[in-house]
């Protein structure tokens, strides 16, 4: 495409690379972008997360067809779709399955950067803007949530909207005018259906664009935590870089691949995952009256909710809910360590992540669970937890002995 | 266009008015975008008050009454359920009422109520809306050794006693809502419009 300039078809190209970059953007951004040759298995989520987005895209895009935002037609839409509309049970599992996907290969995503500092300069921007995406994403997966308006769905929107109600002064009448009415109803379903289908959507893409416009920046960090873009040949290509296109777009298929794999065995064999995709209080249709016995989240809100609930004040549980996201915009600040990647940390790094990765999936499992006397006692440990692995970060990462980092990347 | 001659300085105010001049009309633009997010007139409307005949209502039982959407409560409490009441207090968070926003005024008495055995709540909980479970059962609960009846919230564990009044340590910060509500007669409680007299 980009190196015959001969023919028709080489012809053609400089003729739209006069009007148009086409070559240009394709050799920044694909055959000229240098990425480190040692990427491993955790660098594959970046281009799954695209994948499971445009997945949510064209998915949803069909769901509209036939879904009706209505209080009294929503979740008759929704068996409908699932019981008279052609393929509509495929589309729907997809797009119910793919909201979790989302959310697997954002943690994983996530915990990559945590792991290799890639927060750490000169990518802070690519992690807040990823930070930015995240937080996205939690309100889109959550009004999307809402839509097919069952007993989980009305009450998930009740307590979430409440949420706000905590804040002092203005709380009440916020809800409100979230809500649009003096309760959650058909006002609010439609809004959420507006924001879901239209907003969110546009937003989620526009944060991409320049999410991936920072990293292109930048470049891409590795396992090592090494600059790559010191060490460059005559041609100021990077001594341990290899072009994206083709070595990486090759081997995201194999992960494609994979991921594939597993999400049709969860469409085709277990779209409600026990409960865990799909809850079973939302296949019931919502009744404002009447409050299921256990409220719980979908499981990638749990962590979060088990925090909110450990706190024994309306408030408190707000302010540290709020608090357990804020932390993690703050990372590329709080890490004071000479080195980025776990490679090199010290043992009290290592210890710390690991610590934290086990509150984390512990709170994320105590939120799920009814909540004896002693689980609350744990999600309040688990909860401490989570907060000193960044609030003790500067301490940790400063006063630990590193490795020494090699000059070029390793195997 | 060339640079020279140019008064800076004339230049400096016109883009800082234009700029100004154009925040403000995105301000006000912005107005009714944010304003219809509000209740509509036709969901104001839907919030008149409702009659629930409370004839057949036996001591120590609950009846749920839909207003404005939400679940309100009625219960007529037994003589028994009244004379516990006073001794929740030191538990309470608020065994006074002193929160305004919780009851009308007629209700900030002892009991939160017109009537004593009659109690009108609001069935939402203040911590984050669900609906309170009636327990009307005194003695020790799974949830509390020493219950002297009241609401339980299966949400996140708020309880209240039998005038809606929060325990403390629990995650609901006040009592719950006792909306306006009066008896037009003997039989009937009228929610969503307070007594003629009181405010």
């Amino acid at each position: 495409m980009a190196n015959s300039n001969n023919g028709m078809l080489g012809s053609l190209m400089a003729w739209v690379d006069a009007r148009l970059p086409v070559t240009d953007f394709y050799k920044h951004h694909l055959s000229e972008y240098y990425a480190p040759k040692n990427f491993n298995f955790w660098y594959f989520f970046g281009s799954l997360a695209m994948l499971v987005l445009v997945n949510q895209l064209l998915s949803g895009i069909w769901l509209t067809m036939h879904y009706k935002p209505d209080a009294t037609q929503a979740f008759q839409s929704v068996e409908y779709i699932m019981r008279d509309v052609p393929w509509g049970w495929l589309i729907r599992y997809m797009h119910s399955t793919g909201a979790s996907a989302f959310f697997i290969v954002v943690y994983l995503h996530m915990f990559r950067g945590l792991m290799y500092g890639s927060y750490r300069k000169p990518r802070e921007l690519v992690w807040l803007i990823g930070m930015v995406i995240y937080l996205v994403l939690m309100a889109e997966a959550f009004m999307g949530y809402v839509l097919p308006w069952g007993q989980m769905s009305y009450w998930g929107a009740q307590v979430i909207i409440n949420l706000f109600g905590a804040i002092p002064v203005v709380g009440d009448d916020l809800t409100m005018w979230i809500r649009g009415d003096y309760l959650v109803s058909d006002a609010t379903l439609n809004r959420f259906f507006a924001l879901h289908v239209v907003a969110m959507p546009i937003l989620l893409l526009g944060l991409v664009v320049i999410h991936l416009a920072a990293l292109h920046t930048v470049g891409s960090n590795n396992p090592d935590g090494i600059e790559i873009k010191a060490k460059k040949d005559e041609n100021g290509v990077p001594l341990d870089g290899i072009p994206f296109h083709p070595y990486y777009s090759v081997k995201d298929i194999l992960g494609v691949a994979v991921f594939l794999i597993l999400f049709a065995g969860v469409i085709f064999y277990a779209p409600a995952l026990g409960g865990l995709f799909l809850e079973h209080d939302n296949f019931v249709p919502a009744n404002p009256l009447v409050t299921p016995i256990h409220i719980k989240p979908v499981w990638y809100f749990t962590p979060f909710y088990a925090i909110l609930k450990a706190v024994p004040s309306k408030l408190g549980g707000v302010i540290a809910m709020g608090a357990a996201i804020v932390m993690l915009f703050l990372v590329p600040w709080l890490d004071r360590s000479p080195v980025k990647s776990i490679r090199y940390k010290g043992m009290l790094s290592k210890i710390a992540l690991a610590i934290f990765t086990v509150s984390f999936v512990t709170l994320g499992w105590l939120a799920m669970q009814a909540g004896s006397e002693t689980q609350t006692l744990v999600a309040r440990i688990c909860t401490v937890l989570y907060f000193l692995f960044f609030l003790l970060m500067p301490v940790y990462t400063s006063i630990e002995k590193t490795k020494p980092v090699p000059e070029r990347v390793t195997k | 266009m060339a640079n020279q001659g140019v008064n800076q300085g004339r230049r400096r105010f016109l883009t800082a008015s234009t700029a100004v001049v154009g925040a403000v009309g995105a301000g006000f633009a912005a107005v009714p975008f944010i304003k219809s997010w509000l209740p509509s007139a036709r969901a104001e409307a839907a919030g008149a008050p409702v009659l629930a005949d409370i004839s057949k209502l036996e001591p120590g039982q609950k009846m749920t009454v839909e207003w404005r959407g939400k679940p309100v409560f009625v219960v007529k409490r037994t003589p028994e359920m009244l004379e516990l009441l006073p001794k929740q207090d030191p538990r309470l968070r608020d065994p006074n009422s002193d929160v305004e926003s919780q009851q009308p005024s007629f209700a900030k008495n002892p009991t939160r109520s017109l009537k004593p055995e009659i109690m009108v709540l609001v069935a939402i909980c203040t911590h984050l809306g669900c609906v309170p479970e009636f327990k009307p059962e005194i003695g020790p609960q799974p949830f509390d050794h020493e219950w002297a009846g009241g609401f339980y919230c299966p949400c996140h564990k708020s309880r209240f006693d039998l005038a809606g009044r929060v325990y403390q340590g629990v995650p609901a910060p006040t009592n719950l809502v006792v909306p306006p509500y009066r008896f037009p007669d003997d039989h009937h409680v009228l929610i969503g419009e307070g007594p003629k007299e009181a405010a």
